[in-house]
């Protein structure tokens, strides 16, 4: 999951998770953004959606790095260095970056995840070349030192606090992320582990710009009120001199095969609520055969897209065993994606019978697999979702960013409609018949700790 | 680099933000039976968005029965006319449509967003979930039992039993301080009947405000309103809430949960929408502690001593009754010092104002980044309808620089003075605080 440099007022903790899963389960879109592409001789790749419906213009440029290219025993590296960017260059003293932004009437803020790190700003036009200026600075010429470093690394402690200490659903989900992935660092939460993150020091954060921040190594993507040929004159000027870092191949630690399923069962007095998740390791667009991570796209709308998909229908509906139950699946990793189940039971129905509802659904799609209706139902769905993309600044940035640092291409984007179109019922099965296998699945289960019965004499 | 770096933003700052905001005019749109809509026509994508708000809400859910607006905006789109719940679901996921009603404190909001080819039946879905909205027993029960389980949820969520705790304690006796999701006991009271009680009284056409962005003509839009809202009644109940003046004036309550961080909120009375002070109250609210990174309490709080993640401040207006607030979160350990440190901004903003270089900083923000909230139709729509139920007029997006503009540093002060007293804050701390109990 996504960790942030900020959240605003209100919006708490959830707010930067909640965005980014938000634009992750509205796919690329076909077609439909139209992006035009060139690469500096530096190495940095250069992407702009032209979106004329207001002078602004969203500017992010994309690192091909994060948590999962930490070296060992420094989790939580790509996320404190995201958080010390904004800690001043020889131009541009320590926490002015943002507050420049904000006194020329716009807005930044940064996030990282397991495969990428990304820094945004979004201004009027005619802002845009003071926030290339100061990103362009910041790629090569950062400047840290232990009197800004420190204090910073207790705000991401307050921030893993606020986000995973205080939480027992995330404590859950942190730690069947490790028993997901026996081997790859996928299993490393992205904030890092407390005991790490409280010894990385100013040299540690150093050491890992110098290697990954780079133009060789990043995408720049200006989506609004411009076009190529107006961008690529300042691009040049700005992130033109910046030098070429070292040649970067990403080298991760593989996964080896599992034989055993997992269970993972916690309970908290902090919880008010059971609930009850299974996951399966599952392909990302880049490891993927042929149409199956489309077609796992369909399948999770067909089984978990809203309130007339199978799980919701079945178990909330018509057995009314559940009070929520859904999935969620999105292949936009570099490595190995992951496919969740979720559900939370209604009233007084246990977790046991919960889960045989779950799991007797699914032996009926295995067994007879999904209908053409579903699959018409689903792939109109999906499609429809890339023209809404369309209606949102934000979206197109995002959905190229993500893409181009998680292995895909601009093709891979602008054709998703097209090869959501091709899934075919008997693709959409076979994907289901391949990925649910038990030994492949960790579960985890939720309590709440039963509360004492009060003594019988107890003041009323 | 540096001196460069330096002119570019002097001169940057020195600029006024001539841009529009808004490439599109608005234009209000009355249908032949009267009904208003203010709409931006943009045909850059085929979606149309469609956003309205009626004067009604939590307050007025009955004494006991807490949770019911809440419960009519979950199950309003739950089966409506001859379409029952999946029915109703199913021919909007058929045209890829999505229908959602809200129901906060004091406003039942609703959005429709559509692709424009699938208009007709979309807006046809709308009429129906409004005028003929049919509360079976199977979904009321269902998304009760969501209710319920949110709420379950949510009595362990530090921030909600803050937020819980702060309005009882600040608006006792009073719709205000009651509980807008209810509790179990007062959902289990609602009954379909009830749902159908709030929507006859109070979804009526005096007090509907709609916005809507996209692929449509006016003239066309025109039509179209009376088929979808003419039905509704045309006079909602009168119902009043009454006037409030925030209590608890320096009051501390310690809530014990054993977390390691404590969640703190605090605030004391503010002002109104339309208090004639309140822009220069909004540029002091983003110095003293709204704006992010450029704020006072996040520069002294997070930045020099890295005692939290996030602390902020905000204006919090009601029809009846305003607050100013805050909030942060910080290792039990410390909760008693990042305390001290707010108290300590909260009393230099009202002693000594904010500095010219601030003030021209932040209307500069204000201004500039008000147009970065236009960036999808549906947030257009939104912004639409609520410029409408805060009666700023139909020209208010291009007002509103000059508003922000005419704000002194003496405004600055006057509103700061009136507004902020640090002893008199209410403070709740959810958590095991070291050395803070509740009291005085």
């Amino acid at each position: 999951m996504p960790k942030s440099r900020f959240v605003p007022a209100l919006t708490l903790a959830a707010g930067a998770i909640a965005v980014l899963l938000a634009i992750a389960a509205v796919p690329a879109r076909a077609v439909v953004f139209s992006p035009k592409t060139f690469t500096l001789p530096n190495g940095l790749q250069v992407v702009v959606v032209t979106n004329r419906r207001a002078p602004i213009v969203i500017h992010m440029v994309w690192y091909k790095v994060g948590s999962a290219d930490e070296p060992r025993g420094k989790s939580g590296i790509a996320h404190f260095l995201e958080h010390l960017m904004f800690k001043g260059t020889k131009a541009v003293p320590p926490g002015q970056f943002s507050k420049i932004v904000a006194r020329n009437g716009g807005e930044d803020n940064a996030f990282t995840t397991s495969d990428y790190t990304a820094y945004f700003q979004k201004v009027a036009r005619d802002r845009l070349e003071l926030v290339m200026r100061l990103e362009s600075d910041r790629m090569r010429n950062l400047v840290l030192t232990d009197e800004v470093v420190l204090p910073e690394r207790d705000v991401v402690l307050e921030e893993r606090r606020s986000r995973t200490d205080n939480n027992p659903a995330s404590q859950l989900y942190e730690q069947a992320q490790t028993a997901l992935f026996l081997h790859h660092p996928y299993r490393i939460p992205v904030i890092g582990w407390k005991h790490e993150i409280e010894t990385l020091t100013t040299e540690d954060a150093m050491a890992f710009y110098r290697r990954y921040y780079a133009p060789n190594n990043a995408v720049l993507i200006v989506a609004g009120d411009i076009s190529a040929a107006e961008l690529r004159p300042l691009a040049e000027k700005y992130y033109g001199p910046v030098a070429r870092g070292p040649e970067i191949a990403r080298h991760r630690t593989a996964e080896p095969p599992r034989h055993a399923a997992a269970r993972l069962e916690m309970e908290s007095r902090r919880a008010g609520q059971p609930s009850w998740t299974r996951s399966y390791l599952a392909p990302s667009y880049r490891t993927a055969e042929g149409q199956e991570a489309y077609a796992l796209e369909v399948l999770a709308e067909i089984v978990g897209g809203g309130a007339t998909s199978r799980l919701y229908r079945r178990l909330v509906v018509e057995q009314g065993v559940a009070s929520s139950a859904g999935v969620w699946y999105g292949p936009n990793d570099y490595d190995r994606s992951t496919f969740y189940i979720s559900a939370t039971p209604r009233g007084d129905a246990s977790i046991v019978s919960l889960e045989q509802a779950v799991e007797a659904e699914f032996a009926g799609l295995l067994k007879d697999g999904v209908t053409d209706a579903e699959v018409e139902r689903a792939r109109n769905s999906l499609i429809a979702s890339a023209t809404y993309a369309r209606d949102s600044l934000g979206a197109a940035p995002n959905v190229i960013g993500r893409a181009l640092t998680t292995g895909g291409s601009i093709e891979d984007v602008e054709s998703w409609p097209d090869r959501i179109r091709a899934v075919t019922p008997e693709q959409v099965t076979a994907a289901a018949r391949a990925l649910f296998l038990p030994a492949r699945s960790v579960t985890s289960v939720l309590r709440p700790t039963p509360k004492p019965v009060p003594p019988k004499d107890g003041k009323s | 680099m540096r001196s460069r770096l330096r002119a570019a933003v002097a001169v940057a700052v020195a600029l006024v933000f001539a841009a529009p905001a808004l490439a599109m005019p608005v234009e209000k749109v009355t249908s032949p039976g009267g009904i208003t809509a203010w709409l931006v026509r943009d045909t850059s994508v085929p979606v149309i968005s469609v956003s309205f708000s009626f004067a009604a809400g939590a307050v007025m859910d009955p004494e006991g029965k807490e949770g019911r607006a809440v419960m009519v905006a979950s199950t309003m789109d739950e089966g409506a006319g001859d379409l029952d719940s999946q029915g109703f679901q199913g021919k909007l996921e058929d045209i890829s449509a999505s229908l959602r009603f809200s129901a906060g404190r004091e406003r039942f909001t609703g959005a429709l967003r559509t692709l424009s080819a699938r208009r007709d039946e979309a807006f046809g879905l709308l009429r129906l979930a409004l005028t003929a909205p049919r509360f079976d027993e199977e979904p009321v029960g269902r998304i009760r039992a969501q209710i319920v389980s949110g709420l379950q949820r949510k009595a362990h969520d530090p921030d909600h039993i803050a937020g819980r705790a702060f309005v009882a304690a600040a608006f006792p006796d009073h719709p205000y301080g009651r509980p807008s999701d209810g509790t179990v006991e007062s959902l289990a009271r609602i009954a379909p009947d009830d749902l159908r009680d709030f929507v006859k009284k109070y979804l009526a056409r005096d007090v509907l405000h709609i916005g809507v962005v996209g692929d449509i003509t006016g003239d066309e839009l025109a039509k179209r309103l009376d088929r979808v809202f003419g039905a509704l009644p045309g006079k909602a109940e009168p119902f009043i809430v009454p006037e409030i003046s925030p209590r608890g004036a320096g009051e501390r309550i310690v809530i014990e949960r054993n977390i390691p961080q404590s969640v703190v909120m605090f605030g004391q009375k503010g002002l109104r929408r339309d208090d004639p002070d309140w822009y220069a109250a909004y540029v002091m609210n983003r110095i003293l502690g709204g704006g992010g990174f450029s704020s006072r309490l996040t520069e002294e709080v997070r930045e020099k001593r890295g005692l939290a993640y996030s602390v902020y401040s905000y204006l919090n207006p009601y029809e009846h009754s305003a607050l100013i607030m805050g909030g942060t979160a910080t290792q039990n350990a410390r909760v008693a010092e990042s305390l001290r440190i707010i108290r300590a901004e909260w009393r230099r903003m009202a002693e000594e104002g904010v500095t010219g270089e601030e003030l021209a900083q932040t209307k500069t923000y204000i201004n500039g980044s008000f147009p970065l909230r236009l960036d999808s139709s549906s947030r257009i729509a939104s912004m639409l309808t609520t410029i409408q139920v805060e009666e700023l007029g139909i020209d208010y997006i291009e007002r509103r620089p000059a508003l922000i503009d005419k704000v002194t540093a003496a405004d600055v002060r006057r509103v700061a003075q009136r507004l902020l007293r640090d002893s008199e804050l209410l403070v709740v701390v959810v958590g095991k605080p070291e050395g803070l109990a509740t009291g005085q």
